[in-house]
């Protein structure tokens, strides 16, 4: 127990394991099942997530061991098998990837954790919609899982069992039709509804969250004051809210149409298949400032927290968010350019897409400036913060050639797309999140982790991701089209360095999971404040108490460090209120009050 | 609506003790009922999109074609989608009336008006089965159990092409019913003069102009095909005299039944109303194949606003044991000003349905 006789310091961090944690509160799975702490929400969560997030893995390493060669690697003697099985490949790492793991990751692991915690509140504001939004996910996890056992038995067995509707999946991600709904023979029905029921999980995270920004900010909380990470959330909150309806209503009318042959987007029966494709863009863009704007948050936590210094341009970064968040909305047209659309529309879509880069560069730019003049702490988060920044500036600046109708029409539907958003999804939204899972772990496990091994981890999973993705940018600029099997020779060298490339980088997530988990079991204790933050959820105890603090934490600037001192590495960061008042002008002084 | 109770908890400190209802993640019974209401409204701003998708899908049809749904309008009767907005519009204020019975801890007469609402929605959905019952009746069950869709495989030991022609002819004619014209069968429904394979009759075209010579272009086009008939009718509509061939496009004309021909060639003015009656003759080609859209997105439309009903029905009946247990005082009412809201939701997607589906001009 520290020698500051504040209340906060009394409760916040002593380093004695507290009698009654979170994780210790109720034993036995009922006490887990029927729970409404979002803490021990957020964990369970994460067991499905990461249980996704390897599933799809395997599919991405199946399909780039599948391109190691020109021709059918897996199936020699029979090419057709070998290209259908292809398809299956690539459409379930999509699927499984984006509806699974990148949308619910962020919001739904750290966001469930972290945020009320960051709020000093007790919970979310609505604990049981909070326990049914996990369950409709795991309902919704089932149906991709009857999909992909039903394909994976379908071909175990040379198609002797097949189960009902539910032979893989092999339409893409994106369910285009007409193909999902008239030729293909795979479980699209069973997919789609169950991307349905993960959207109805995703909209109840995001108007719980919604909630609870708004009516659970503690006194002193006003919105300019908030942790970068919620103003990120309710962002992405309100792209849930807002755009996901959409989907709901157009993966039940695709379902509609395969089934019942509805003709809506049909062209044989009067229909108009471009229509879906604006109807899904118009959610799956948004979605995707779904899956990278809490990992904007994150990044804003962990380059101030490992920089020591306030953060730079508060304001600028978040407003920046509701800005991508708004805009998001109104750029859907440009996955359509060669979809036939007039020449105007797209020219209208390209340029409001050009103006998201502007309040994506404000946040590249903030977060180098609150670097400049820090004391840099290279923790395993910070690594990962700072791959984030380099991968997410080549991922987001190759978005413009993208946005530009002359030089999309060349590189659509190329590896240079592929490339492009892998960037942006796993150079940024993944390496935010391992940061983020780093940087949190302590708090929520109340174990330290081995910093060297984590460093290592990043750097390898830094190193295979660029040789896996770079190369693809350069095949995708030679012509190499994006979901082929087969391909010229000339491409194979790039096939094979990308394909080594995703080995490395597997190797580098094991070695994070398995940092992760080792000091999950056997991790030194971790102290109340390992890293120094200032936001309130280093308040309380490492695991918090099932209450979340014992005494409420008073609220300040969530990035004014300067009255935590280091005291050991088994203590941590301690507040000491003799601490002298902040020299350097970062600090403390650019946030509104 | 609320503002006076929330009010009196605003000053109410915890000097009473917590009351039962109010869940431990909030400090005062005020802060849980706005959150309850902010949630309760954010999820209605996600349903209003859900919506929006298929208001979004109904104006880009329509806007292409606006003439199918001129057409295809006519299968739905105006007077029932009337009776539904009324009842709806009267359970709406029933719900409200309920609300207000809660907040003053009347609790019979919110018993009441729940049952009020309640039953509003069983008549809403009532309505419904009616009207869905004629559409199954008339080959309008969307998909492949739809006539005008050219997957429609033929239903009730109808071939396709029959089928097709009883829909016609039975919408027209209750249109024309509806309208007060004379009904089309009258003239039409007994001729049963066999149709030949080259038949193709002249129509006037002109949308606005109350056509003197209609009748005796009915009755030249019904006893023989005329001279035109043997023209192109692409060259035709060239100039303006719209030519159609009374089949259904691409399927084959030789079975096109003599009731189609009849209604079909009925290009009529309402002279009470002023309006015109769209004719499936009068169609193009193209809007001929695009029919079966207007009944996809009506089902779809009506059919999800139905099953929001059955959900707000589902909770009247939560609401009444709830109150028949005294679980509501002036205190805590939230359940009862939420589930409000989402009826007043529902009856407002129906404000919108009615007119769009049902009173196209």
């Amino acid at each position: 127990m520290s020698s500051i006789a504040t209340p906060i310091s009394k409760h916040g961090h002593g380093n004695e394991p507290a009698a009654d944690n979170y994780l210790t509160h109720g034993r036995g799975i009922l006490s887990w099942a029927l729970t409404i702490d979002h803490k021990r929400i957020g964990l369970m969560y994460m067991v499905f997530v990461l249980l996704s997030f390897f599933i799809g893995g395997i599919f991405a390493v199946l399909l780039r061991t599948e391109l190691l060669g020109p021709g059918a690697l897996f199936i020699p003697k029979d090419e057709v098998a070998t290209w259908r099985l292809y398809n299956h490949f690539f459409t379930l790492h999509g699927a499984v990837m984006v509806f699974m793991f990148i949308i619910p990751a962020i919001p739904a692991i750290l966001g469930n954790f972290v945020l009320p915690l960051m709020l000093g509140a007790k919970d979310v504001a609505f604990p049981k919609l909070n326990l049914l939004s996990f369950y409709i996910y795991v309902l919704g996890a089932a149906f991709m899982l009857y999909v992909l056992v039903g394909g994976t038995l379908s071909v175990a067995t040379g198609g002797k069992i097949n189960l009902p509707g539910g032979f893989g999946l092999d339409t893409g991600w994106t369910f285009y039709t007409p193909y999902s709904t008239t030729a293909s023979k795979s479980g699209v029905v069973a997919a789609t509804m169950g991307a349905f029921i993960l959207g109805f999980s995703s909209i109840l995270t995001g108007l719980n969250f919604i909630a609870s920004i708004h009516m659970l900010r503690p006194k002193g909380m006003n919105w300019f004051r908030m942790p970068l990470f919620l103003w990120a959330i309710y962002s992405t909150a309100l792209i849930q809210v807002l755009a996901t309806p959409v989907l709901a209503i157009t993966l039940l009318l695709l379902t509609a149409e395969r089934t019942l042959r509805i003709g809506i987007f049909d062209p044989n029966l009067g229909g108009d298949p471009v229509l879906y494709q604006h109807f899904f863009w118009f959610y799956s863009h948004p979605a995707v400032y779904i899956m990278i704007l809490p990992g904007f948050g994150v990044i804003s936590e962990l380059i101030t927290t490992f920089s020591r210094r306030h953060v730079f341009g508060y304001q600028f970064i978040a407003i920046s968010s509701v800005a991508i968040a708004l805009l998001g909305f109104l750029v859907w047209g440009h996955h359509m350019f060669t979809s036939g659309q007039s020449d105007l529309t797209s020219a209208i879509f390209s340029l409001i897409t050009f103006s998201v880069a502007i309040p994506s560069a404000v946040k590249v730019f903030n977060w180098m400036a609150t670097l400049k003049g820090g004391s840099i702490h290279l923790n395993t988060p910070m690594i990962y913060a700072l791959c984030f920044i380099g991968l997410f500036t080549i991922g987001g600046l190759t978005g413009l050639p993208l946005a530009t109708i002359a030089s999309d029409i060349p590189l659509h539907d190329t590896y240079f797309v592929v490339a492009h958003f892998h960037y942006v999804m796993v150079g940024s939204m993944v390496f935010a999140f391992l940061g983020g899972l780093y940087y949190w772990w302590p708090k929520m496990f109340g174990k330290m982790f081995n910093d060297n091994v984590g460093r290592v981890g990043a750097i390898i999973l830094f190193v295979g991701f660029n040789v896996t993705f770079l190369s693809q940018f350069i095949m995708g600029s030679l012509g190499m089209p994006r979901r082929y099997a087969s391909y010229p020779p000339e491409f194979q060298i790039y096939h094979v360095i990308s394909t080594l490339g995703a080995y490395t980088l597997s190797i580098g997530l094991f070695i994070a999971a398995g940092n992760l988990l080792h000091a999950l079991l056997w991790g030194r204790k971790a102290p109340a404040n390992p890293w120094g933050s200032n936001t309130l959820e280093w308040h309380t105890t490492s695991p918090p108490p099932h209450d979340n603090f014992a005494v409420q934490p008073s609220v300040g600037d969530p990035y004014d460090m300067h009255n935590w001192v280091k005291k050991s590495d088994e203590e941590g960061y301690v507040l000491d209120p003799d601490a002298p008042e902040p020299t350097s002008p970062g600090h403390g002084t650019s946030v509104a009050h | 609506m609320s503002t006076a109770a929330d009010l009196a908890h605003a000053d109410d400190p915890h000097a009473h003790g917590n009351p039962a209802h109010l869940a431990h993640h909030f400090d005062t019974p005020a802060q849980q009922f706005t959150t309850n209401k902010l949630g309760m409204w954010t999820f209605l701003a996600t349903e209003v999109l859900m919506f929006g998708g298929l208001f979004c899908a109904y104006s880009v049809y329509r806007y292409n074609h606006p003439q199918v749904y001129l057409w295809a309008h006519n299968a739905l009767d105006p007077f029932w989608g009337m009776v539904n907005t009324i009842v709806l519009l009267a359970s709406s204020f029933t719900m409200a009336w309920g609300v207000r019975a809660a907040q003053l801890n009347q609790r019979g007469l919110l018993q009441i008006m729940l049952t009020l609402t309640f039953l509003g929605g069983v008549v809403f959905m009532c309505v419904k089965a009616v009207e869905y019952k004629a559409k199954w009746q008339h080959f309008l069950f969307p998909g492949e159990f739809n006539s005008l869709n050219a997957e429609f495989k033929g239903r009730d030991g109808k071939s396709p092409s029959e089928a097709r022609a009883i829909t016609i002819e039975e919408v027209e004619h209750e249109a024309h019913l509806r309208s007060g014209a004379e009904p089309a069968s009258a003239e039409g429904g007994e001729h049963a003069a066999p149709a030949t394979e080259t038949e193709v009759k002249p129509v006037q075209h002109t949308q606005n102009s109350a056509d003197v010579k209609s009748g005796a272009a009915e009755h030249a086009a019904g006893t023989a095909p005329t001279e035109a008939s043997k023209e192109p009718p692409i060259a035709l509509q060239a100039i303006g005299t719209v030519v159609t061939a009374p089949d259904l496009g691409n399927e084959s004309a030789a079975i096109v039944p003599p009731t189609m021909m009849a209604s079909g060639t009925n290009s009529k003015v309402d002279e009470k109303v002023g309006h015109h009656l769209t004719t499936y003759s009068e169609l193009e080609p193209l809007d001929k194949s695009q029919l079966q859209t207007f009944f996809s997105i009506y089902f779809m439309m009506t059919g999800l606003h139905g099953i929001h009903v059955l959900v707000g029905m589902g909770l009247m009946v939560w609401l009444f044991l709830r109150a028949s247990a005294g679980q509501f005082t002036s205190q805590y009412f939230a359940p009862v000003d939420l589930v409000g809201l989402y009826w007043h939701l529902v009856d407002l997607i129906w404000i919108f349905l009615f007119p769009l589906l049902y009173l196209i001009h």
